[in-house]
């Protein structure tokens, strides 16, 4: 299974599970990181990290190391 | 009874909603600008309420710090429960105004669901309706849906007739009955969870199954909550809910908000043009470019900018210094007025331009959604040092003056963020410190000009190390500033115009609260200080008689014989015989008992050390660090063996030691002031001072070592 921090500049997928620890995971899901809701990686830093990402129309910063804590199908062609 | 006498309370509504929603907005325009600006107890946070006026009737507004949850797992997230349902010393509130951003409806409408669940009574304020547009959800439906009153307000432009109209609303909302409402249905095995930890709640919480599920999501062992009873601990760790329980409210909620909510909402809101900013201020090279930019204006407006009302306030107190002087004559009542407590006010007020220039700049880019997006460029940087993408600005504040630095902390939401950040901000090179690097380079560096100008660059650079570094340090082995896995989940709000009114508004609370908590504890110690050097005023037996010599002596040998009763009576003040006391300790630095004297001075602020020096060396007492006498005087200075008493070396080993001692109050009580106790002050005082006097040593005894 494929992670979010594996998805390019650009790309889509969609969310399938969320790892880490609780007060992080739950952060995530309150936010509307829910299974089966789409992510999009809308850019990433100019130093490569954090990434930049899309859901639900609001627009978050993540680390990658973060991104590798979430589980996703995809991407979508 | 106070209860008895005291006037019936005015209903309270609290204000609730994210961040980036126009809460703070909506709360000005309700209620002018007379809001009361406090600090929750033990928090950074800023509390505000003020008073709204309907008719006959007068509500309290509270404006709740912006959160996307009231779970907590801080005592900075809690106050949003505390405040919802009114326990840990705050008042009940008789109506909740959720607002809620019309541009992300489902989300913000998420407390909205745990506020129900909790039995609290409910409406709903829409705001950002103009950015929305086509896609912005139709209030009355809305309502239905949620049952609780909808209102679409704008705070921006229509100002008067929606504020009324709120205003209205609320009153009414005020008599509306109230039960919980859960959109979700809990499984049994969450019910018997629920069950038992309700029966540990504390009696003076709302004890329903709400709380209860708040206290299941919120307490945990590493948690850092204030004010949970043990048994209501231990039930909560007895459930040992598994993952699948612990997501189920929070799936149980999105659930119902996308299928009854998002339908709400046709179409996505339009974020082109945000997009098309983000396309250039984000961009690898341009984006970079503007950032630099942007960080340099700020640095200018704090260095450059700030001078001129700098010296406007320094020539006011000058002239009100002599005025006082010439109506008073001489005298130690004057001396106080005007050594004392003139120049302690002076020392206060002289904080005011670059605090005032500070915010400014930082209400501007946050208003308009570009600090949000330095965090998200500096963080690679900041995070090797387990500091926050928002810990930039502050350091680089830092630059100028570590006070209002100190203060800047405040962008930051975690606790644990902001005083590491507060811990590393004063060892950057502040104005302050040029002064007494300018004195020590020009009269005991003997090189050529480049030499010195990059000894002047290298101190720069020394800075940036050792804040670097003492962060990286601090954050491993101090406990409570270690880095835990917090995520850097941050919003990337769209860019909006910013509000130039809440801007100036905000930065004259923080302003009036500088001079209002930490003011004074400046103004407290610069009497201290000056009394201590100021005080006994008397010198001792066998010393020349100098208001006799002074009586006698020709006119021009006057001021010299001044300048030399003036270094006596400092010399011998309790302040003097302090720097005498303490020499035994810095001897090993390389420093003899006189420098020990400038250091205490120094202690009012780092530049006061030269003047200090001047008045101990008899050059006068308004000595400044371009003055070529006190220059002379430290290069001609020689020990009892005749040897000069500050060959380079102990030029080199001043400066590292004024680069890393914490030698100013005013960064001390701004600290107290933020951390809201004496613990992170004190902590902050001793690891500098130690830190400055083991790098001091080591220069001084190595560079002698090695023969110099």
């Amino acid at each position: 299974m494929s992670r979010l921090s594996e998805i390019p500049r650009g790309g889509t997928a969609i969310v399938e599970e969320i790892d880490g620890v609780r007060g992080f995971r739950r952060r995530l899901l309150e936010m509307g990181l829910v299974p089966g809701t789409e992510v999009r990686v809308v850019n990433v830093a100019p130093l490569g990290d954090p990434l930049f990402i899309e859901v639900r129309g609001s627009q978050w910063s993540l680390r990658r190391d973060e991104a590798s804590e979430i589980r996703i199908r995809g991407p979508r062609e | 009874m106070s209860e008895v006498t005291a006037p019936p309370a005015r209903p309270m509504v609290a204000l609730v909603g994210n961040p980036n929603v126009g809460k703070t907005t909506l709360f000005n325009a309700l209620t002018g600008s007379f809001a009361k600006v406090s600090n929750y107890p033990g928090v950074t946070v800023e509390r505000r309420t003020g008073v709204l006026r309907v008719g006959t009737q007068a509500l309290e507004i509270l404006d709740v710090p912006g959160t996307y949850s009231l779970v907590a797992r801080s005592a900075e997230e809690q106050i949003a429960i505390d405040a919802v349902v009114g326990i840990n010393g705050e008042r009940r509130p008789d109506l909740v105004v959720l607002c809620a951003d019309a541009t992300q409806l489902a989300r913000s409408l998420y407390i909205l669901l745990q506020c129900q669940e909790l039995g609290v009574r409910c409406m709903v304020a829409l705001t950002m309706m103009d950015e929305a547009g086509a896609s912005a959800p139709d209030p009355r439906r809305l309502s239905q849906a949620l049952g609780c009153k909808v209102l679409a307000v704008d705070a921006r432009h229509r100002k008067g007739k929606d504020l009324e109209a709120l205003g209205e609303a609320m009153v009414r909302a005020l008599q509306a009955p109230t039960e919980p409402l859960w959109r979700w249905t809990p499984s049994t095995t969450l019910r018997d969870h629920l069950r038992a930890v309700r029966d540990q709640l504390p009696d003076s919480w709302p004890r329903n199954d709400g709380m209860a599920l708040w206290a299941l999501a919120s307490v945990d062992d590493d948690h850092e909550l204030a004010n949970i009873p043990e048994r209501l601990r231990r039930a909560v760790a007895d459930c040992r809910l598994d993952r699948a329980l612990d997501d189920e409210p929070v799936l149980g909620r999105w659930a119902y908000l996308d299928r009854e909510i998002t339908k709400e909402v046709i179409g996505k809101p339009d974020r082109s043009r945000t997009e098309r900013i983000d396309a250039v201020l984000l961009h690898r090279v341009f984006g970079f470019a503007t950032f630099i930019g942007v960080m340099f204006l700020m640095f200018m407006s704090l260095f450059a900018w700030s001078d001129p009302l700098i010296g406007v306030i320094e020539r006011g107190f000058e002239l009100a210094k002599d005025g006082v002087r010439a109506a008073l004559g001489a005298g130690v009542v004057t001396d106080f007025l005007v050594d004392g407590a003139i120049s302690g006010v002076g020392a206060v007020l002289v904080f005011l331009p670059q605090i005032l220039m500070l915010f400014l700049f930082l209400g501007f880019l946050e208003d308009c959604g570009y600090l949000a997006r330095v965090a998200y460029l500096m963080d690679r940087i900041m995070r090797t040092m387990n500091l926050h993408g928002r810990a930039f600005v502050p350091m680089l504040s830092g630059f100028a003056c570590a006070v209002p630095a100190v203060m800047a902390t405040r962008t930051m939401e975690r606790r644990r963020d902001r005083i590491l950040t507060m811990m590393v901000v004063p060892l950057m090179t502040c104005s302050a410190r040029l002064p007494v690097y300018t004195l020590v380079i020009a009269a005991l560096i003997p090189a050529s000009r480049m030499v010195q100008g990059l000894l002047m660059v290298g101190m720069y650079g020394f800075s940036v190390l050792t804040s670097l570094v003492a962060a990286l340090v601090m954050s491993k082995v101090v406990r409570p500033l270690k880095a835990k896995r917090l995520p850097f989940f941050i919003e990337l709000p769209p860019y909006r115009f910013p509000r130039i009114g809440g801007v100036l508004l905000m930065m004259w609370q923080r302003a009036s609260m500088f001079l209002r908590e930490a003011g004074t504890v400046i103004l407290v110690c610069s009497i201290a200080l000056w009394a201590l050097l100021y005080f006994p005023r008397h010198l001792p037996d066998g010393a020349p008689n100098y208001d006799e010599q002074l009586q006698t002596a020709p006119p021009e040998a006057r001021p010299a014989l001044q300048n030399a009763r003036a270094a006596a009576l400092l010399t011998h003040s309790y302040g003097g015989q302090l720097g005498q006391l303490i020499e035994p300790a810095i001897a090993p630095l390389g420093f003899d008992w006189k420098i020990g004297v400038g250091l205490i001075g120094a202690f009012a602020a780092r530049e006061v050390f030269v003047s200090t020096m001047g008045i101990v060396y008899s050059v006068g007492t308004d000595a400044d660090e371009g003055s070529a006498d006190l220059r002379q005087a430290l290069r001609d200075e020689r020990r009892s063996d005749g040897r000069p008493a500050y060959p380079p070396l102990v030029g080199l080993a001043l400066m590292v030691f004024f680069a890393l001692a914490c030698q100013c109050m005013s960064t001390l009580a701004v600290v107290k002031r933020e951390t809201g106790g004496y613990r992170w002050p004190l902590f902050l005082f001793g690891y500098m001072t130690v830190l400055a006097w083991i790098t001091t040593f080591v220069v001084y005894q190595g560079g002698r070592l090695l023969g110099f």
